[in-house]
């Protein structure tokens, strides 16, 4: 078993935001599994999605469920191997598992951040996760690959650094976030903001956790990550029965208890999330979601924008996927095509919707061990 | 169809250095080759996810698509060559995709089975559908769902507008120029919008 280090760098020089505002002092959370090769070819970075950290793979010592979110795609032996290649995974700014983030003091205030943590872009952090290769000597990456945001922000590297990547693999994602997908970040960010606990942002100083709007956040999110036919094959209408195990066929006639299946599941959902994730960071990551839309910089022409890759591209998004469908990843492919760039793209016809990315599907995971040992020859040739 | 000879010759017809859009590419067999041998580049559709796999197993583009679906995703004329090898005859629509492939390439190239190829005649004259070697299906579970000839083929491409350049028959993976739509078990044609 793998097992993780979690690590720190901390960065003196101010690193300028999209925004205008910048930050500095700041420190970045990340992990790396396997071994950096001699002249530095081997590096993967592996970007994160909304709720997720710098813990892609492997375990804690002595904590044997603490496995990465992305252990299964991670790791000795796995598609991306990391007895091949050096895989680091960081946390972004603005997070909430050791970056720094809006729980954090500001230290040309010296007060929590709050609701003052400056908006971050995924460009942003794109421009935090380069200046760590910095430090660590890495010039160029054999790949970056990401799912959902972290696709964006794998997308958003070929662009920022078109020089410094040289295979890119975008699973799940989208060029930018459409109108519906806006709207449901919209209603789980007044989910938060509305909390009375909230207190604008500065919850901290009132020592209350605004844990409400954190939990219907959280629920409207796992709608969106489900499809219809999973949601339905696994809750279907069922009733929820005080003594598991059993099922339960009478109505209660109850408005607010917990009548269905799927109710007692997104209310589980939801209080674990509450209990672990900040809430301006929910905020700050859905903004960074919303503002992604790298053709805006040329009048909505992705063709254009895409031009400055040079990368070679493996794409891949699942059928049932309603959040980030298989017609967004396709915009990105004809950018690419029109470009004439070096891409492969895949459509796994999985039932699991969005979270389908983060799921074993053998011909999704054979697709990518299969690019990767691409990869890894071209790094021996 | 899938014999070193005849994806040799198939192959010849494409130039060096081609910029190649392979519809049905299968496991990436051809597009591999035409790279290897004959400096191309480009990319294979497919739907088949076994395909797909073996493709990048190869290390040749591959897009994954339902050709049915059109290609909306391609420009027009920004492919040298746009390849269709034992690819219409499982298209429901033969036809637009056959308009595509002219948009598309500035030369298309389709070879499908030629069911007029004289041992196909004398089987349906003899009041059975042909099972060939061409032809390995029996009738009710052939995955071909277009059934036309060489002759056919042609007068559908004149019927779309398109400028045929060149008309042959494949058979054992050699041309046949000589009555193609009798002597060869695959129609071959070369055409441009």
């Amino acid at each position: 078993m793998l097992i993780a280090q979690p690590q720190a760098m901390t960065f003196d020089a101010t690193l300028p935001l999209q925004s205008g505002a910048s930050i500095r002092g700041y420190t970045l959370a990340y992990e790396t599994y396997g071994r950096l090769n001699a002249d530095k070819s081997n590096a993967v970075l592996i970007c994160h999605a909304l709720n997720a950290s710098h813990h892609v793979a492997g375990v804690y010592e002595g904590q044997p469920k603490s496995e990465g979110w992305w252990d299964n795609m991670i790791g000795p032996g796995k598609p991306v191997d990391t007895d091949k290649f050096f895989v680091i995974g960081v946390n972004n700014l603005g997070s909430c598992f050791g970056s720094t983030g809006p729980m954090h003091v500001n230290p040309d205030t010296g007060k929590v951040y709050g609701a003052d943590f400056p908006v971050v872009t995924v460009e942003d952090w794109v421009n935090a996760q380069a200046r760590l290769l910095d430090v660590m000597g890495i010039q160029t990456l054999a790949a970056v690959m990401g799912g959902s945001l972290g696709g964006m922000q794998a997308l958003s590297w070929t662009l920022q650094y078109p020089g410094r990547v040289r295979h890119a693999v975008v699973v799940a994602s989208a060029p930018n976030l459409n109108a519906e997908n806006i709207a449901f970040n919209e209603v789980a960010r007044r989910a938060i903001v509305t909390d009375p606990d909230f207190h604008g942002g500065h919850f901290y100083e009132h020592g209350v956790i605004p844990k409400r709007g954190l939990r219907i956040a959280r629920m409207i999110g796992h709608i969106t990550y489900l499809s219809d036919d999973v949601m339905n094959e696994k809750f279907g209408r069922e009733l929820r029965s005080a003594v598991a195990g059993t099922v339960r066929e009478a109505y209660q006639y109850s408005t607010q208890d917990i009548e269905f299946q799927i109710e007692s599941y997104l209310r589980y959902q939801g209080d674990k999330f509450s209990e672990y994730f900040d809430a301006n960071t929910y905020l700050l990551i859905t903004r960074a979601l919303d503002y992604f839309d790298p053709a805006r910089r040329h009048d909505g022409d992705l063709t254009r924008a895409l031009a400055a890759a040079r990368c070679k591209f493996l794409l891949v998004s699942f059928s049932t996927d309603w959040r980030f469908s298989p017609k967004r990843s396709r915009e990105i492919v004809k950018a690419l095509l029109d470009n004439r760039r070096e891409l492969s793209y895949a459509e796994i016809d999985a039932p699991h919707g969005h979270d389908a990315f983060l799921l074993d599907d053998a011909r999704y995971m054979k697709l990518v061990r299969s690019y990767f040992q691409g990869i890894e020859r071209e790094l021996v040739s | 169809m899938s014999d070193r000879l005849t994806l040799e010759t198939i192959a010849s017809l494409v130039p060096q250095g081609a910029r190649v859009l392979d519809l049905g590419c299968g496991d990436g067999a051809l597009l591999a080759h035409l790279q290897a041998t004959r400096g191309c580049s480009g990319y294979g559709i497919e739907i088949a996810d076994d395909n797909v796999l073996a493709c990048v197993q190869r290390g040749v583009n591959v897009i994954q698509l339902n050709l049915d679906e059109g290609l909306a995703l391609f420009e027009d004329q920004s492919f040298d060559v746009v390849l269709q090898i034992d690819t219409l005859q499982h298209l429901r629509n033969a036809e637009t995709v056959l308009r595509e492939t002219a948009r598309v390439g500035r030369m298309g190239i389709v070879a499908f089975p030629n069911f007029a190829h004289w041992p196909n005649r004398l089987s349906v004259l003899g009041g059975r559908m042909p099972v060939t070697r061409r032809l390995p299906y029996q009738w009710y579970d052939t995955p071909n769902i277009r059934v036309g000839t060489h002759a056919d083929l042609e007068v559908l491409a004149q019927r779309n507008g398109l400028q045929i350049l060149d008309s042959f028959g494949l058979h054992n993976g050699r041309l046949r120029r000589f009555l193609p739509n009798l002597l060869a078990s695959t129609a071959v044609l070369k055409f441009s919008r």
